[in-house]
């Protein structure tokens, strides 16, 4: 069991439109895979298919050996595989910390049990703690997600993704609409949080691509057309190509 | 807000003191009201706010409209009368009064296995037009089946059978009061208790973000479809104590959407997304149907005012009216509104005044011509026949309305600045 996500041959066609043309993409235990890929590629509509959101019309999905394709999603992130989203996505009313406690619960095994109080629950209070300090809310605790700061939801994003601690994570666009300086302190964030964990990542920021990612994927119009280092992929003239345009593009930020 | 849920949460003081005020509260109010009234309006406080406390659950917690809860207290009620008749009848073995609430609690939680397993497949929009649909459904049936629901005449059954016990037979209304009490302080309880337990909050995350549950391990469906039943059972211990407290039930109005309605709608003015908020709407449903209803048979038409009122300036409900003016006290800024709040409340009265004195004379001329046209109206005596009458009685409503949109715009002034100021100190509080 060398992979921990693996794709094989995957497609996704809405109507007569195919937005993912069969995709074969195998991650190693602990890696970290960036997907980067022009707009419209299909990088989320990936995310979307392997999470559950949606369903593929071909294809397999394998997560540690184990078939996913077609599972719900609380299915699949029972397995091993939590994801984010690329806009905000948590509890809007609950506080930073019930949010965390919540994406605890299943892992711990606590279901849907009725007849427990969560504040007995020291296990899941603890872990909702260290991951509040870890993302750096420990401050806003008790405030409602709704009233944090677009960087605070972004980070609680993360925190809520993490909370359960599964092996494959799955994060769609994390550092999207940041200034220069809240990204570098969250590829930091990110970069601690998944230390030892099997991270995809969908990044339109190069430096951070070629910062936190061992091998990248470039998909373009629903292909994967490179799978490989961050120097072999920006050798790769086929990837100059078609979505950097010239070799000058690569340092800078951008799409 | 003034406070935070999670500093009580974790205040066992605080806890303990409230609930203590709370049962206390139930224990001695039949000792300062002592009429009649006053003992039909606790009895029927009581079970009322169990039944909103449960709506809730699915309305506030889980964001789930529901247009048919009538369908499980009625059952709840229905089955609760069966089981008092079936007792009065045999004679030998059955189930003591004081836990009749209980048989209707199951009866409320098995329709709502039932049920639920079909409403709580969907959410939004399409949950509430099924139990609407159900509702009608649960309605029409009542008058298929008269052996059951009773039809026209309802089910009717007597309280006291077998032996006392501890010398209560629950003949007297008193007795029957304190069995509510009871059943209320420990329903609440519970219903407060669930809120704190890992399915109660994930059912607050299914109504912030459905989606979300789906991808921290839930399946939202089976979420809702347990807090469902949980709400049922609820609700059908609230109707078997209405059940208990009549000792008859008509099928057809209790299980009818205008009951659901009033439900929702009194949930609705209480506060929704407080816990209290239902326990107050509770309170405001019984004393209106029963003291409005008395003093003005145009009682619905002044509900529906009130409703609408509400819906467009408090959307929150009571019990937010109340957090928020608590927090402005806490922030020492009330002094300001003092003035403001005066005028506020002057001009609602003469306003309602005026408006009520044209309400009642229209439904006066319209409703009750065959008491002649004088009508009594705040102790005065009015003649209905005189178009002076009309004429002033316009011109006044018209003249506080315009007083009255004055006074609103100088208090929503001056409570807005407040709030401003008040999430700006808030903002520099939290900041590092």
């Amino acid at each position: 069991m060398t992979h921990a996500l693996e794709i094989k041959a995957l497609r996704k066609d809405f109507g007569k439109t195919s937005i993912i043309r069969g995709i074969d993409l195998a991650v190693r235990r602990g890696e970290r895979v960036a997907i980067i890929g022009p707009n419209g590629a299909g990088k989320s509509t990936l995310f979307n298919l392997v999470s559950g959101r949606i369903t593929p019309t071909s294809g397999e999905v394998f997560l540690n050996d184990s078939r996913i394709d077609g599972l719900r999603p609380y299915d699949i992130y029972r397995r091993g595989l939590a994801r984010s989203f690329q806009i905000t996505n948590v509890f809007a009313n609950l506080s930073a910390f019930e949010n965390l406690r919540c994406g605890t619960l299943w892992s711990l095994g606590y279901g849907y049990s009725f007849w427990r109080f969560l504040s007995d629950m020291r296990d899941a209070n603890e872990r909702a703690e260290v991951i509040l300090e870890q993302i750096g809310l420990s401050r806003k605790r008790d405030v409602a997600a709704s009233s944090l700061t677009y960087a605070e939801q972004r980070a609680l994003e993360i925190g809520l993704t993490i909370a359960g601690g599964q092996d494959v994570i799955l994060l769609d666009e994390p550092t999207a609409g940041m200034s220069r300086t809240e990204t570098e302190r969250f590829v930091e964030l990110i970069r601690k949080v998944t230390e030892g964990k099997t991270l995809l990542t969908v990044e339109h920021d190069m430096s951070v691509v070629f910062g936190l990612a061992d091998r990248i994927a470039v998909i373009v119009y629903g292909e994967v057309i490179a799978f490989d280092t961050p120097e072999a992929v920006r050798a790769d003239a086929r990837v100059q190509e078609a979505y950097l345009g010239s070799p000058l593009a690569m340092t800078s930020a951008g799409h | 807000m003034g406070f935070s849920w999670s500093e009580i949460e974790r205040s066992f003081w605080g806890r303990a003191i409230i609930w203590l005020a709370f049962a206390a509260g139930l224990g001695i109010a039949p000792l300062l009201f002592r009429s009649g009234i006053a003992m039909t309006i606790l009895s029927q406080a009581g079970y009322v706010i169990i039944i909103c406390l449960s709506y809730n659950i699915l309305f506030g917690q889980g964001g789930m409209l529901s247009f048919g809860h009538a369908v499980y207290t009625g059952f709840g009620a229905l089955i609760a009368m069966h089981a008092m008749r079936m007792a009065g009848d045999s004679g030998g073995w059955s189930v003591p009064l004081p836990l009749i609430p209980l048989v209707g609690g199951l009866a409320g939680g098995f329709m709502a296995v039932l049920f639920g397993y079909v409403t709580t497949k969907k959410s939004g929009i399409t949950f509430a037009m099924i139990t609407l649909g159900l509702g009608e459904l649960v309605a029409a049936m009542s008058l298929m089946f008269p052996g059951f629901f009773g039809g026209e005449a309802g089910v009717k059954a007597d309280r006291v059978y077998g032996e006392p016990l501890f010398g209560f037979d629950f003949g007297p209304q008193i007795q029957v009061y304190y069995l509510i009490a009871i059943y209320c302080v420990v329903c609440t309880a519970l219903m407060y208790a669930f809120t704190c337990t890992p399915l109660g909050r994930l059912l607050n995350a299914t109504r912030d973000n459905p989606e979300r549950v789906e991808f921290i391990g839930y399946s939202t469906q089976r979420v809702r479809y347990l807090a469902f039943i949980v709400s049922g059972f609820f609700a059908g211990i609230g109707g078997g104590l209405a059940a208990i407290n009549f000792e008859i039930i008509n099928a057809g109005d209790s299980l009818s959407i205008a009951q659901s309605g009033s439900f929702l709608l009194f949930t609705f003015l209480g506060g929704a997304s407080f816990f209290v908020g239902p326990i107050i709407g509770g309170i405001m449903l019984v004393l209106a149907s029963v003291l409005l209803s008395d003093l003005t048979s145009a009682w619905l038409l002044y509900i529906g005012l009130f409703f609408v009122l509400m819906v467009m300036y408090v959307p929150g409900g009571v019990a937010s009216l109340i957090a928020t003016n608590v927090a402005v006290v806490h922030s020492g800024k009330a002094s300001r509104l003092i003035v403001p709040y005066i005028g506020l409340i002057v001009a609602s009265v003469a306003a309602l005044c005026g408006l009520s004195l044209l309400i009642e004379m229209t439904y006066h001329t319209q409703f009750e011509t065959a008491k002649g046209p004088v009508m009594r109206f705040l102790g005065a005596t009015i003649d209905t026949h005189q178009s002076a009458i009309w004429i002033a009685a316009v011109l006044y409503t018209a003249l506080v309305g315009a007083f009255l949109r004055f006074a609103c715009l100088r208090f929503m002034s001056g409570w807005e600045k407040i709030q401003e100021e008040m999430d700006a100190a808030q903002a520099i509080e939290v900041r590092p």
